[in-house]
């Protein structure tokens, strides 16, 4: 059915008419009756010993009930928060996983780190009470330096030293030896600035214990609560699966940030079961800073040859990449799996090699943000490539476009481990060339200096796996869960239609494009179909949304939930119109058989009210799907960025930004070129304004609104965005994921824009207008600029 | 306790309601909306007075509610988002940001729709320009602002559209 409200169609959203009036229920909005409130206790220091904790003061407070500390956690028997995927290093060794207690016993080894949870009747009690803890540190030296880190003393005892694993990927020796031959080789230190995701919503945490039952219930900002309930069950052991309860309400956004399982709300359920009341927690944004993984933080070495035609021979990559004092629950993956295999781009470059030392230092963890390694690699090769053009005197299009993958190689297994199911990337780049007026942008450039400006130009050609993941795969790699998505479509006696999703939205928009998927497929209209998510207690199970995976794999298990419900109607038609089930069609939300015709509602109603009903079928009409993908899938596109810089102040300004993504089969356009403008502003930010930076002796001083520079609406230019479509080959939608493209692909495009304009080889990001104005005063000095 | 004997009585007009309230000297007016009086449609995004989740009116001006104290509130009249359209009848600033995809997890957005009414009441007839100037002082981190500046320019145009209607009733 190809409707107003289906599949393709823009359909205004529905979930935005709470959100509008401000009637949505984010989780700090919520209260119970008899609710206290919990303030944690947070280090000071980067790293210290933890000696007595006073806690005498507090509890004579008014209205302080409680501190807890991580004795008393470990005393009860709280296992460790965990790192769910196991990466081995090239020696075959498991990788060294430091023990991470939800609240610190013995040892801090952040500033922010929780050490133990004041608990009081109000939130001003609980404050001030947390102030009248009194602790005793031992200052330790901190680990800070990213390059040294890996064999600097060990922060956590007993390890050999920070090096959590080396891994590598690819053939070392054909490396090499294709790189001694090379007839040009173009090499760059590159360094990824490590980000602070800032979803706008802090994270929160409001804990229940029913003591007659057994049961908790945890309200928490979570973009997978199953996973969440499976970590705080299976290693955290709060309680069985079946006793827990986790409910993620509207959730203010997360980019990654809240896929993680975290101190704060493993503590809260805990201590709220130990005190018998109900306890909430709600971040301010300094414990967000502070406490929340951050993301990317690579440096990195990397060398791409060329033969004398201008391909692409060889990459060798050497990345060195932060993982913060703790392993957070993906991070292990983030610089190996999810970077080290998207080394290839979009390029038939035949020998590629990679090593990643994950490493220890005295931060708060680093885990996916937005991209969550893609980024990283994209921004290794889109950078070597333009480089290598700007050597060469190519046209670094033309460069592009000698080197891409073509749409009759594919499937294309590349030397990285992956085989791109299909694509056209010339197409998309074609595309944004046209968008870009890249013809025209000499004479832009021209006008620009006349005014006193330098313009730059920069391509970004990015390729993503998304849709994670086919689970054997996966778990064969070190994944310690599936990656399948689970759904349900139940239509309900009179008709109408209740689809429940392991996919959770925080801003996505699935209850709209999901009930668009399911609409579509039933022939139910659009208004017939309800879509739950976030709620263990509702949703059988799910993975959860990350990684650009919910239509891909949640649309999927949707889609196969859908044909097992028109299988059954047939049968139930068939029934009645006494004929075989071969001879049922159906079409348009009917089962028909000659001329006669039975609608959906009317099977489901037989099917609720089986008078009339095949003897051998099991009354109702509700239908569950496990959707496993069989390969990831390839998002891929071309990103132009155009930017002019002010000499005098070095300030850049972002003119112009073409994205054309080729995200396979799109439900909903409107919704796709909003993921894609949000992506993008999120890679400007990394590439002009934001960085997350300690000092030498530990501190965040990039720790709030006024230090870390968000991206604001004038520090943008509107987008131009397009799609150009290969469809997905192994998923029933076609679908590939939309959510990070634009994250992924705009740092190196806006980076190679502003080096094009400058006319350097690198420029460190952010590339604030302090860095290019420094740039353009010591170009002067040498005479360059 | 010490706050209850140091409560002060305020007097405010919220959402057009009179309301006599009783707070701690200390209380900020979006902990008094949010926590008293259930108003939790004003967010708490930052404690930097920086990120405007909070923007409410006060007096028909839009500031930020983290920024004030409850006190600073008496005597005055307090909007929300709450108080600006419904369900049933969004305002057409509100009814822009839903056709324009100007906003995805929602969190901003009510601070987002008070900044944008405040920019169009008190303002010169605005340019795109003008729009990501004046929402300077309210961050976003879904949309890349884009569609928000396409809804505020088309709620402009909306509220002038029915200030005229009502002007000619």
């Amino acid at each position: 059915m190809s409707s107003a409200t289906g599949i393709g169609a823009s359909v205004k959203r529905r979930e935005d008419v709470r959100f509008l009036t401000g009637t949505a229920t984010y989780t700090d909005d919520l209260n119970l009756p008899g609710q206290v409130y919990g303030v944690f206790l947070r280090s000071p220091h980067p790293r210290a010993a933890l000696g007595e904790i006073d806690v005498s003061k507090a509890l004579k407070a008014d209205g302080v009930l409680a501190v807890f500390t991580g004795q008393d956690t470990a005393a009860d028997g709280l296992g460790d928060l965990p790192c769910g995927w196991l990466v081995k290093s090239k020696d075959g060794s498991d990788m060294v996983s430091a023990p991470h207690p939800p609240l610190a016993v013995t040892q801090v080894n952040y500033v922010g780190e929780p050490y133990g949870l004041v608990v009081a009747e109000t939130l001003a009690a609980a404050r001030a009470g947390a102030e009248l803890v009194v602790t005793d540190f031992t200052e330790l030296p901190p680990v800070m330096d990213l390059a040294t880190a890996a064999d600097a003393a060990p922060i956590h005892e007993g390890l050999a030293n920070n090096l959590a694993y080396d891994w590598a990927l690819g053939d070392a020796a054909a490396t090499d030896a294709a790189l001694a031959k090379a007839d040009h080789v173009t090499k760059l230190s590159l360094t990824n600035n490590r980000l602070i995701p800032n979803a706008m919503e802090p994270r929160a945490a409001l804990g229940k214990f029913d003591p007659a039952s057994g049961n908790y219930e945890l309200h928490t900002t979570s973009q997978n609560p199953h996973l969440e309930r499976l970590v705080l069950s299976a290693f955290v052991q709060i309680a069985p699966e079946h006793k827990l309860k986790i409910i993620a309400p509207d959730v203010g956004g997360g980019f990654g940030s809240k896929i993680f399982v975290y101190a704060e709300e493993t503590a809260v359920i805990w201590a709220a079961a130990k005190l018998g009341r109900p306890i909430k927690w709600t971040a301010d944004r300094s414990e967000s800073f502070l406490a929340d993984a951050h993301g990317r933080d690579h440096v990195t070495s990397a060398e791409l040859g060329l033969d004398e035609r201008g391909r692409f021979t060889a990459l060798r990559v050497r990345t060195t990449a932060n993982l913060g004092a703790y392993l957070s629950l993906f991070s292990s993956a983030v610089p190996t799996y999810l970077y080290g295999t998207l080394l290839a781009g979009q390029y038939k470059t035949p020998n590629i090699h990679v090593e990643t030392k994950g490493v220890y230092t005295n931060t708060s963890s680093v885990d996916a943000y937005r991209g969550a390694g893609r980024p990283e690699a994209t921004f290794v090769v889109e950078r070597l490539v333009e480089t290598a053009a700007r050597e060469l005197g190519w046209d670094p299009a033309e460069l592009r476009r000698l080197n891409m993958i073509q749409p009759e190689d594919f499937p294309y297994e590349t030397p990285v481990a992956l085989v791109y199911d299909t694509g056209n990337y010339q197409a998309s780049l074609e595309r944004a060339l046209e968008l870009a007026d890249y013809a025209g942008f000499a004479k832009r450039r021209e006008a620009a200096a006349v005014e006193g400006k330098l313009r730059g130009l920069g391509f970004s050609c990015y390729i993503e796996a998304c849709g994670l993941a086919p689970s054997q795969l996966a778990i064969q790699l070190g994944a310690g869960v599936g990656l399948y998505e689970s759904g349900e479509v139940r239509v309900n006696p009179t008709g109408s239609v209740t689809v429940f999703t392991g996919s959770h939205s925080h801003g996505q928009g699935h209850e709209t494009t999901f009930a668009q998927v399911v609409s579509d497929k039933l022939g139910v209209p659009f208004d017939d179909v309800e879509v739950v998510h976030g709620d263990t207690g509702r949703v059988e199970f799910g993975l959860g949304t990350y990684g650009s995976r919910s239509l891909a794999v949640g649309g999927s298990a949707l889609i196969r939930a859908s044909e097992k419900i028109i299988a059954k109607g047939r049968r139930i038609a068939a029934h009645r119109m006494q004929t075989e089930v071969e001879n049922v069609a159906f079409e348009d939300g009917a089962f028909i058989s000659g001329n006669q015709r039975m609608t959906l509602q009317e099977a489901a109603f037989a099917s609720y009210v089986p008078a009339d009903y095949p003897p051998d079928l099991e009354p109702g009409l509700s239908e569950k799907a496990f959707y496993d993908p069989q390969n990831f899938t390839y998002p891929a596109g071309a990103h132009i960025a155009e930017v002019e810089i002010d000499k005098e102040t070095g300030v850049v300004r972002l003119v112009k930004f073409v994205a054309v993504d080729d995200f396979g089969a799109v439900v909903n356009p409107m919704i796709v070129d909003g993921q894609v403008h949000g992506g993008v502003a999120q890679g400007a930010g990394q590439a002009l304004l934001e960085h997350g930076i300690y000092d030498g002796d530990g501190q965040l001083v990039t720790g709030s609104y006024m230090d870390y520079c968000m991206p604001r609406a004038d520090d943008l230019p509107d987008f131009v965005v397009d799609t150009t479509v290969t469809p997905c080959t192994h998923n029933p939608l076609g679908a590939k994921g939309c959510g990070e493209a634009g994250a992924i692909g705009s740092p190196a495009a806006i980076i190679n824009a502003v080096t094009d304009a400058l006319g350097v080889q690198d420029i460190a990001m952010p590339a604030t207008s302090e860095q290019v104005w420094r740039c353009l005063k010591e170009a002067e000095a040498s005479e360059g600029c | 306790m010490d706050e209850e004997r140091s409560s002060m009585k305020l007097h405010i007009t919220v959402n057009g309601a009179d309301r006599r309230l009783e707070a701690p000297p200390n209380t900020l007016l979006v902990d008094l909306l949010r926590r008293q009086l259930g108003l939790t449609g004003t967010h708490v995004g930052c404690d930097t007075c920086q990120c405007g989740a909070c923007t409410v009116h006060l007096d028909g001006r839009a500031v930020k509610a983290c920024a004030l104290l409850a006190v600073q509130a008496d005597g005055h009249a307090v909007t929300t988002i709450e108080g600006v359209g419904s369900a049933q009848q969004l305002h057409p600033m509100q009814e822009a940001f839903r056709d324009c995809h100007a906003l995805q997890c929602g969190f901003c957005t009510p601070g987002m729709i008070m900044a944008a009414i405040d920019l169009v009441e008190h303002g010169v007839p605005l340019s795109n320009r003008a729009v990501r100037e004046g929402l300077e002082g309210n961050i976003c981190r879904c949309t890349g602002y884009h569609n928000i500046v396409k809804a505020v320019l088309q709620g402009q145009k909306a509220m002038a559209a029915a200030d005229d209607k009502q002007g000619a009733v």
